[in-house]
């Protein structure tokens, strides 16, 4: 018996959920495979849901997605060893009736999506790995080979929605190996405090209101990468992600790095007592617009992290993987339509859609952002150093008087880039990467 | 619409060939991820995902390689909440042919009396399209513990029962007999018994397979038959649910975690003897009382 599909899904996180979706809304006729136990099962808990992404897809999703808080404060730290200087942001207009970002835990909430997807009318096989893409004569992708007996499976399209290792896309030639300076090494753990503990430590009135902080400087340890803390309704999620060419370089252990910033006097209080549920390391694509490999070709396309589509600058990427899984499953929808094979040159309505939406003009604007920081660590060790000890001169009353101190403190932000240029330098490098 | 002129005739169904087995399954939640709530130390059920009972696989398992050998048709038999369609669905993958869920709100609550009941009751039912031959069970399951459902369900089907089965080492289907392999309190039983019977697997007798493509895809699109109490054929509301258990789980909780420490002690000393003597010591000095007991003269 052999089977027929008008598209085979590889994978079950954000953009292959939503691919899947879409098109068996449609009334493709769709099979996903996912190697997990269920979807969710190998998928990073703890993360901030985008609102929009989702309800382009499903409108009415908050109505039984399992959602943590909302989001009505963020933070940004600079730490050094420590001390940490803060800006904040809080809004009551985020309590708003259909809010905007959303804590979440992956592992229910992608159980959830996909049972969205079987509703829909798609067909999931799960504990199954996808080892490699049959193709014909001509090159041409028509199907998958599992790791299960009885296969092939031949389909019209094969989505490559497998994140961020691209393992399949690779064997099977269509792209090359990620390269470990465009890939950040995350690990994180889900800690658990009871509900009230959550909502009196991060002074949040609302039942369902959230903190995030996102933290810069002696995180990282000189590493590029950054920290960050989400509330969740009875738990905090925490963790610290930096390139793992640093890692590898520099032999540091991230978990011993994890530990280092719990245990920082800024963030020790904030976690008291909690009690440790979970701990994951996982791969985050950082490499950004340049490293976008090839998306489209006779028969397959690619989606989410497996095309590096995650903007770091934003910390955003389950966004931009359900966008770009639906923009493909309006592409496969419309070509079946037009009863149009698919090819690389159909495709072409694929990657238009992804160049007219935020997916590629938000890459695009970040383009140089991953080079500078890579070759400009004084962002992540100077600065908030220099920041937070300036900061301190400025609030010790110690008889100095206040002219000495601020002349004190410009001459040490000048000195710790050698002089005023090199500051002036670093703000320019920066703007030109924004622009 | 018109009448059709001639009606339309069934092809006659080929006979069923080979063994009808029914294999019960439950589906539990997985025990190595359940979480006590560190301070009101409850049990937290929530979000732990469900397994199918572990004990039940070496059941399904050892079902499938007869059926594999003698040819026939194995379905899994399920009774819970609709959500325990999910096993059923899993087993499916496993390479069952087909799978009946048994949900109704009356089943709530039932004890292993009531569930024995309402499963042979729809043992029955799928009986009265084919007799079945073999209805397997897990030795227990990992969330009761009892080890009572499959006897019970021997009893009242009025089955021979084969529990705590390590092998079965031969079947004939022409005489209608099988032998098998039975733990037994210091021991090994081999046991030759009649078909139908129902046979409860012991764990660790068998690996259980991983399902083909074909499996999987069959057990995602397969329908799952879900019949109510009244389709399974269960009449008598009160030997069902809470009123047909005469079982009553009072409270479940984690035990409190216990006050004392472990502790390390410094003993000079290599010899046995000295550190036998330098332990009794340390615990006399703490516990006087046990000095007194363990050192008094036996009447
Ligand atoms: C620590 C961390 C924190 C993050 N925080 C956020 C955040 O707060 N907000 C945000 O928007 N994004 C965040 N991200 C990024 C976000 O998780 C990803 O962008 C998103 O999950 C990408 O979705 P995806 O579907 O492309 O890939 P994935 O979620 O990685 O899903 C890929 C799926 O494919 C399956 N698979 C892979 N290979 C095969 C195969 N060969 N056969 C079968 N199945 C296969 C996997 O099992 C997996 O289920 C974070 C990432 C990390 C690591």
């Amino acid at each position: 018996m052999s089977d027929h599909f008008d598209a085979i899904v590889v994978g079950a996180g954000p953009s292959g959920n939503a691919c899947a979706y879409v098109m068996a809304k449609a009334g493709l006729n769709v099979l996903q495979i996912d190697r997990g136990e269920y979807p969710g099962s190998k998928n990073v808990q703890g993360a901030i849901l985008y609102a929009d992404a989702l309800e382009r897809i499903i409108p009415d999703f908050r109505d039984d997605a399992p959602l943590e808080r909302h989001v009505i404060e963020q933070r940004f730290w600079m730490l050094s060893e420590k001390s940490h200087t803060g800006a904040q942001y809080r809004s009551d207009e985020f309590n708003e009736e259909r809010p905007n970002r959303y804590t979440i835990l992956r592992a229910q909430f992608d159980k959830w999506f996909s049972r969205q997807v079987r509703a829909a009318g798609a067909v999931l096989i799960t504990e199954t790995t996808v080892k490699d893409l049959i193709k014909d004569d001509a090159g041409r992708v028509i199907g998958v080979i599992t790791d299960r007996e009885g296969g092939p499976i031949y389909a019209n399209a094969v989505v490559l929605a497998e994140g961020v290792n691209g393992i399949v896309g690779q064997r099977a030639k269509l792209r090359p190996e990620i390269k470990a300076n465009h890939v950040a090494l995350a690990v994180k753990e889900t800690l658990f405090l009871p509900e009230e503990t959550v909502r009196e430590r991060f002074n949040l009135a609302g039942e369902e209101d959230g903190v995030v902080i996102e933290v810069l400087g002696s995180v990282s340890s000189g590493m590029v990468g950054t920290g960050f803390l989400y509330t969740n309704k009875e738990s905090i999620s925490i963790g610290v992600g930096c390139l793992l060419s640093d890692f590898a370089e520099t032999k540091i252990a991230p978990y011993a790095l994890l530990d280092k910033f719990k245990q920082h006097p800024s963030v020790a209080p904030l976690l008291k007592g909690a009690e440790m549920k979970e701990y994951v390391a996982h791969l985050i694509p950082e490499g950004g617009y340049d490293a976008i490999p090839r998306l489209t070709g006779d028969g397959w396309l690619i989606v989410g992290d497996a095309g590096q589509f995650v903007n770091a600058v934003h910390r955003e990427g389950s966004n931009l993987a359900m966008t770009s899984g639906r923009l493909a499953a309006e592409t496969l929808i419309q070509l079946r339509a037009e009863g149009k094979p698919v090819t690389e040159a159909t495709l072409k309505l694929y990657r238009d859609k992804l160049a007219d939406s935020f997916v590629m003009k938000d890459l695009k604007k970040y383009r140089k952002v991953p080079r500078l920081l890579e070759g400009n660590r004084q962002f992540f060790t100077t600065y908030p150093a220099v920041v937070n000890k300036a900061m301190q001169m400025f609030l010790r009353v110690d008889g100095v008087d206040k002219a000495s101190k601020e002349a004190a403190m410009m001459r040490g932000v000048a000195k710790a880039r050698g002089g005023w240029w090199g500051v002036v330098t670093d703000i320019f490098k920066m703007a030109r990467a924004w622009r | 619409m018109d009448e059709p002129i001639i009606e339309a005739l069934e092809p006659p169904k080929p006979e069923p060939k080979g063994l009808n087995i029914v294999v019960c399954i439950k589906q539990v939640p997985d025990s190595a991820q359940i979480r006590v709530h560190p301070v009101t130390n409850t049990i937290m059920r929530q979000g732990v995902p469900t397994i199918i009972n572990p004990y039940d696989l070496f059941a399904l398992e050892e079902a499938l390689r007869l059926r594999d050998q003698y040819d026939g048709q194995v379905t899994v038999l399920s009774m819970g909440p609709p959500m325990a369609e999910d096993a059923l669905r899993r087993a499916l993958g496993l390479g069952a042919d087909r799978a009946v869920l048994i949900t109704d709100r009356r089943f709530a609550g039932s004890d292993t009396l009531a569930t024995s009941f309402a499963l042979a009751t729809a043992l029955g039912k799928i009986a009265e399209e084919r007799p079945i031959d073999i209805v397997f069970t897990g030795k227990q399951t990992i969330d009761g513990d009892t080890a009572q459902v499959g006897p019970g369900i021997a009893r009242r089907m009025g089955l021979n029962q084969l529990t705590y089965v390590s092998a079965i080492d031969s079947l004939d289907l022409g005489q209608k007999a099988i032998v098998v392999r039975r733990r037994s309190e210091g021991g090994v039983q081999v046991l030759r018994s009649r078909l139908p019977c129902l046979i409860t697997m012991l764990e660790d007798t068998n690996t259980i397979r991983r399902g083909s493509i074909q499996d999987l895809l069959r057990a995602a699109r397969a329908p799952v038959a879900i019949w109510s109490a009244e389709d399974a054929g269960v009449a008598d509301p009160m030997k069902c649910g809470l009123r047909g258990s005469p079982t009553v789980v009072k409270r479940v909780f984690a035990p409190s975690p216990r006050a004392e420490k472990a502790e390390m002690v410094t003993i000079e000393g290599k010899a046995p003897a000295q550190i036998g003597d330098a332990l009794i010591d340390l615990l006399f000095a703490r516990d006087p009382k046990l000095e007194a007991v363990m050192t008094a003269p036996r009447p």
